[in-house]
């Protein structure tokens, strides 16, 4: 029945993903000039010969005479193969460039989605136990708070005060020595002690929002008649929290995955930018910039396919922990 | 004899049964009191009234963005200055004091005048308060002119600096341009632009939500799909795509609505999702039965007769959903893919505090961060307060 269930839910993804490589291609084709035209304008201006047989070979070479639907399914078809498209700018394969960025990108992510966790449940706990409390008040508007500075700003006093108060320059995700260098210990010990400030920056947001979240599930459930009867029953309060009120917002705690993936790699991408960590961030925001599309475009697509990979990952979850679900086998919302 | 009072009366005469003169009152056992009533009276909008209101820091909020919007009617007026007139002999100045004594004396609120050295050495500019010169700040003075709205123009302000004098608050930005007034204008873009991209995303939310949820079936299930896949994009990166499509050649207004447009074309799904089941569990009720047996069209019946349920917890959604917006745009803006100068928001403003040396060196730059996170707080507590007195179960 789960394993049913895990298929189905997978097989719902292929649509989604489609749908979104499609999106994005759209979106990348929206600009009325292309790399070529921008590429020809500036060799113009720095008084270059426009080499035109040049720009046709390129043209050529990346099937930008054929018509936009075919030019999607060769790209389409090539993600599949592992092969991402050619960077104009770089001048070397996307794959290459996305490599170790799309890691270290993941590894932000997922470190802030379980900070956010560890921080996030206890406190929401404590909120909701001491409802309208001076406790649950200050919490509530630190979370407030950490919803309303944008990443970015964050980031920007993040870096001030560390600046003014221990003379630190932060920034980066590793001592720059390190990037695009094979995997060593010393790299390792170099990222995590670069790795805590995003982190924390990114995770501000999302933990403001989840300790909320909790905070009114957990408030609703111990209002419920079960929870007033076990307390009743003698149940030590404890024990009589855990086993039941908190196994029912565990439920939506887990389902809330989803809803946080998007704003987690969202953020990262803006603090990535601010504080140039080694990420998609900045390379994304470059690309962007000079319309090179197939990278913008397979950044696009990989962080599309993250979240995606992130709700499939809380659903699943979700159906080991919800007999219910996985019962019923059918949608979740 | 004793059966007068008993017997029934002849045939076909009416029962005597005593019948009290005065009108029915069916609350006659158990008269509600005044305050009883007024409850029981009182509408619905009344009731949220009542709510919303016992929800102080909601109340405050609301205040609180009431006048920041009221203020920017009136941007040019308020502003000391121009958010343009460049002022070259100060440029970074720090913020100045605005001091009430003089060698204990009371003079009323002053400035000092500035002077500008260069260290030669740091190659910075230095300003020192110059005490020989005193220069009362002035009210309902005429000061930089300005096109009122850009239609009428005009010279009058709040507030001005003494004849010869600055008044720099907030300090100067690298144009010598003063900040408060640039804070005070851009205030009339960043809130706004909330504003409008909310009205995009909540009539695209209700028009999709409406439709899915009342007629079902394949129209539904292509909604559904379709906010998943919104739901799952990263919004920033795509808003950064999106921005990075419109053409260079665009005026500023162009980019505007462009970058309000962007904003809300991803931010619908949350208000059509509520929408569609709001619609599914209302549709099946009785008067939405009577309104088709009438001969209502549908959407009239999803417009007229269901959407006005629900419009309160709709507009309590709406208003939890403008500081995204705000933040969007100020993101967007800060990389330079949003709006462009001569436009100023607060995030055009915060673009120039993107330099950690900037920041360090000119902290004052980065103020345009307290009106967007006091902002952004008090939609919070407003959305907040909206919403528990839109909700009947509380």
């Amino acid at each position: 029945m789960l394993l049913r269930y895990i298929l189905r839910r997978i097989l719902i993804m292929v649509p989604t993903l489609l749908v979104t490589s499609a999106l994005i291609f759209t979106v990348m084709e929206l600009p009325p000039s292309d790399y070529f035209e921008t590429l020809q304008a500036e060799m113009a201006a720095q008084g270059e010969h426009a080499d035109t047989s040049r720009i046709e070979f390129l043209k050529r070479e990346y099937g930008f005479d054929r018509p936009p639907v075919e030019r999607y399914f060769r790209w389409i078809g090539g993600f599949v193969r592992g092969d991402f498209g050619y960077s104009f700018e770089y001048e070397m394969p996307v794959r290459d460039l996305v490599g170790e960025r799309l890691g270290l990108t993941i590894l932000v992510s997922f470190s802030t989605i379980l900070l956010t966790w560890l921080v996030a449940f206890p406190i929401g706990i404590y909120s909701a136990t001491h409802p309208y409390s001076w406790g649950d008040y200050g919490l509530t508007f630190v979370g407030l708070l950490g919803i309303a500075v944008p990443h970015f700003l964050l980031a920007l006093i993040t870096m001030y005060f560390a600046n003014v108060w221990f003379g630190l320059s932060i920034g980066g995700l590793m001592d720059p020595i390190y990037f695009n260098e094979p995997m060593s210990w010393a790299k390792v010990q170099s990222i995590l002690a670069h790795l805590w400030i995003p982190v924390i920056i990114i995770g501000a947001g999302g933990t403001g929002t989840m300790v909320r979240a909790i905070r009114a599930n957990l408030l609703d459930e111990l209002q419920k008649q079960y929870y007033v009867t076990a307390k009743a029953k003698g149940l030590p309060p404890g024990k009589a929290l855990v086993k039941y009120p908190l196994r029912m917002s565990l439920n939506f705690f887990v389902s809330n995955i989803g809803d946080i993936l998007p704003t987690v790699v969202s953020g990262s991408e803006l603090t990535a930018v601010v504080l140039s960590l080694q990420t998609t961030g900045p390379l994304l925001l470059r690309a962007l910039q000079s319309q090179d599309m197939y990278l913008a475009g397979s950044f696009l697509l990989f962080l599309s396919c993250l979240t995606v990979i992130g709700v499939l990952i809380s659903d699943i979850a979700l159906a080991f922990l919800d007999p219910r679900i996985r019962l019923q086998g059918g949608s979740l919302k | 004899m004793s059966a007068t009072t008993h017997s029934l009366p002849p045939p076909g005469a009416p029962l005597d049964h005593f019948v009290d003169d005065a009108p029915f009152d069916p609350y006659a056992t158990e008269p509600m009191t005044k305050a009883q009533e007024r409850i029981y009276l009182a509408s619905q909008l009344t009731l949220m009234w009542w709510k919303f209101k016992r929800h102080r820091l909601a109340v405050v909020s609301g205040l609180f963005l009431a006048v920041l919007y009221a203020s920017i009617l009136i941007s040019e007026f308020l502003a000391p200055y121009n958010y343009t007139e460049r002022h070259t002999d100060f440029i970074r100045s720090p913020p100045q004091a605005v001091h009430l004594f003089h060698d204990g004396n009371f003079i009323g609120p002053f400035t000092y005048g500035l002077t500008y050295t260069l260290d030669m050495e740091k190659l910075r500019r230095n300003y020192t308060e110059d005490t020989s010169r005193i220069y009362p700040v002035r009210f309902f003075c005429r000061g930089d002119s300005y096109r009122f709205w850009g239609l009428v123009e005009g010279n009058l302000h709040l507030v001005c600096p003494g004849e010869g004098g600055t008044l720099f608050v907030l300090g100067t930005d690298r144009l010598g341009r003063d900040m408060l007034s640039r804070l005070i204008y851009g205030a009339r873009i960043s809130l706004t632009i909330g504003l409008i991209g909310i009205s995009v995303s909540f009539g695209l939310g209700i028009i999709i939500g409406g439709l899915a949820g009342y007629y079902g079936g394949w129209f539904d299930l292509l909604t559904q799909r379709a906010i998943e896949v919104v739901q799952s994009l990263p919004h920033i990166p795509l808003w950064l795509a999106l921005s990075s499509v419109m053409p260079p050649t665009w005026s500023p207004l162009l980019v505007y609505f462009g970058i309000t447009i962007i904003l809300g074309l991803m931010d619908w799904t949350g208000l059509a999702r509520a929408v569609r089941s709001k619609l599914l569990s209302l549709r099946e009720d009785d008067y939405v039965v009577a309104a088709q047996l009438m001969g209502a069209k549908t959407p009239r019946i999803v417009f007229r007769h269901l959407v006005p349920g629900f419009m309160s917890h709709l507009i309590a959604m709406a208003t939890i959903a403008i500081p995204s917006m705000i933040l969007g745009e100020t993101a967007l803006s800060f990389l330079g893919l949003g709006l462009r100068p001569p436009i100023t928001s607060w995030g055009v403003m915060l673009n120039e505090a993107q330099n950690i040396n900037i920041v360090v060196l000119y902290p004052w730059l980065i103020l345009p961060v307290v009106p967007v996170i006091a902002v952004i707080l008090a939609f919070n507590f407003l959305g907040d307060g909206l919403r528990d007195a839109a909700d009947p179960y509380r």
